[in-house]
């Protein structure tokens, strides 16, 4: 699955990658997606937590290329 | 000021009192004859005795250990026969979680809890053993245990005893001493009459034959005179401890992108914890033990291991940024109201450092 956004947050420790989220999903439209790669144990509970919270759509889990998980998000606000 | 009790209770003062007194009195081995040795053999049966009449269990129902963790390792091992199939909750303690592990034959089986970190007993099938705790250790909701319909029952209650009445049901339970306000290297395993339970590990030719090793006399005189205090005093602290956590939960809800986690209303009396969006738990932490409070957290970046905390993890709960906030039996208005009042400009330090102004991410 293609995003409109791909963030790299490998190496990053929490709660950076949901960070980087909250500041950069702005720069997607309503309706599109940002893929946050991160090899940080937590983003798997964190980013699904963050998407309930501020009212975003959690799309779901999928590996990148190097096996490293890339969390989805949609923008729905 | 103390916030971390769910870790470890200050000593309480009448198990001070009691401990100096059976140092002086309890040293010898329980199991001779003579005259020092029924000393310490008395001081150990009216531990047990007063520790029976404060949970409402029979005298043979108790054992000391030398840790609440030992006391879960012996309760759910020595009802698990080989092979047997184990379910627990899937934010059991890890001393449960360690136990089960360690028994390649056991198959088991983690059970969901639902946001409130609540047990989904639908999903318990027919297992021959079920670990369910009194009451979490980090959100403090409190488990269904009376109405497990599967299996021997074994209840971890080391977060719960003496704060909470045990409930019925259990073949099993554990609880944990410096966890009331007794000391450090007592436990508790109770084990119901005619429960289907053996010792798992060697046995030892000591004065109970649940245990082993010599036993700890003025550890457990101690911790059975602190037990009989807390439990004394029980329905006038509860109550003044639910008030205080009621207040925390509120004016914490209302700082801005924080999660109040577990049961608002069915829960451990002095308990409560939180997360906040964007914060690094090691941070906050730090940054409110410089303010002089000092505070728990279940976040990956306070953990030896990088994890984040599989309790908030099963509940779907926020990882990060998270404080566990749990109260001494003296803890009072006052203490709570100054600990509410440096807490939203720690959080909002934080969130200022990381780049984010409360408002600004999305």
């Amino acid at each position: 699955m293609t995003a409109d956004l791909e963030l790299d947050c490998r190496g990053l420790l929490c709660p950076q990658p949901v960070i980087e989220l909250g500041k950069r999903i702005g720069e997607v439209l309503v309706g599109q997606t940002v893929a946050v790669a991160s090899t940080d144990a937590a983003a798997a509970f964190d980013i699904p937590a963050w998407c309930r919270m501020r009212g975003q759509e959690y799309v779901g889990q999928e590996p990148a290329d190097d096996g490293v998980p890339r969390y989805v998000v949609r923008r729905v606000s | 000021m103390y916030l971390d009790t769910a870790s470890s209770e200050p000593l309480h003062p009448a198990a001070r009192e009691a401990l100096l007194a059976a140092l002086d009195r309890g040293y010898a081995d329980p199991r001779r004859l003579h005259g020092a040795a029924r000393d310490a053999r008395l001081i150990l049966d009216n531990a047990r005795a007063a520790v029976a009449e404060a949970l409402g269990v029979r005298r043979d129902e108790v054992s000391f250990t030398s840790s609440g963790t030992d006391a879960v390792h012996r309760g759910l091992l020595g009802l698990a026969r080989p092979g047997a199939t184990v379910a627990h909750a899937a934010v059991e303690h890890s001393a449960v979680l360690h136990a089960l592990a360690w028994r390649s034959d056991l198959t088991v089986r983690a059970l969901p809890v639902d946001r409130l970190g609540r047990v989904e007993l639908d999903a318990v099938g027919e297992p021959d053993v079920v670990a369910l705790q009194h009451a979490n250790h980090e959100v403090g909701t409190v488990q269904p245990v009376s109405e497990v319909a599967a299996g021997a029952v074994f209840m971890d209650a080391c977060a719960s005893m003496g704060r909470l009445p045990l409930p019925d049901g259990w073949s099993a339970a554990a609880g944990s001493a410096h966890k009331w306000g007794g000391p450090a290297g007592v436990g508790v395993l109770l084990v119901r009459k005619g429960a289907a339970w053996r010792n798992p590990f060697p046995a030892d030719d000591r004065v109970d034959e649940r245990v082993s090793g010599f036993e700890n006399v003025p550890g457990v005189l101690a911790a059975a005179a602190a037990l009989q205090a807390v439990v004394a005093e029980r329905d006038e602290v509860d109550a003044r401890q639910r008030v205080l956590v009621d207040r925390i939960r509120a004016a914490v809800a209302e700082i801005p992108d924080t999660e109040v986690v577990g049961d608002p209303v069915d829960r451990l009396p002095h308990l409560v914890t939180f997360s906040f969006l964007y914060v690094d738990g090691e941070a906050l932490v730090d940054g409110l033990n410089r303010r002089g409070f000092e505070v728990a957290s279940g976040s990956a970046c306070t953990a030896s291991t990088l994890e984040p905390s599989h309790v908030l993890a099963a509940m779907g709960a926020l990882t990060h940024g998270n404080v566990r906030v749990s109260l001494t039996r003296d803890a009072s208005e006052a203490d709570v109201e100054r600990f509410l009042a440096a807490l939203p400009s720690t959080v909002e330090e934080i969130r200022k450092d990381a780049g984010l102004s409360t408002g600004e991410a999305w």
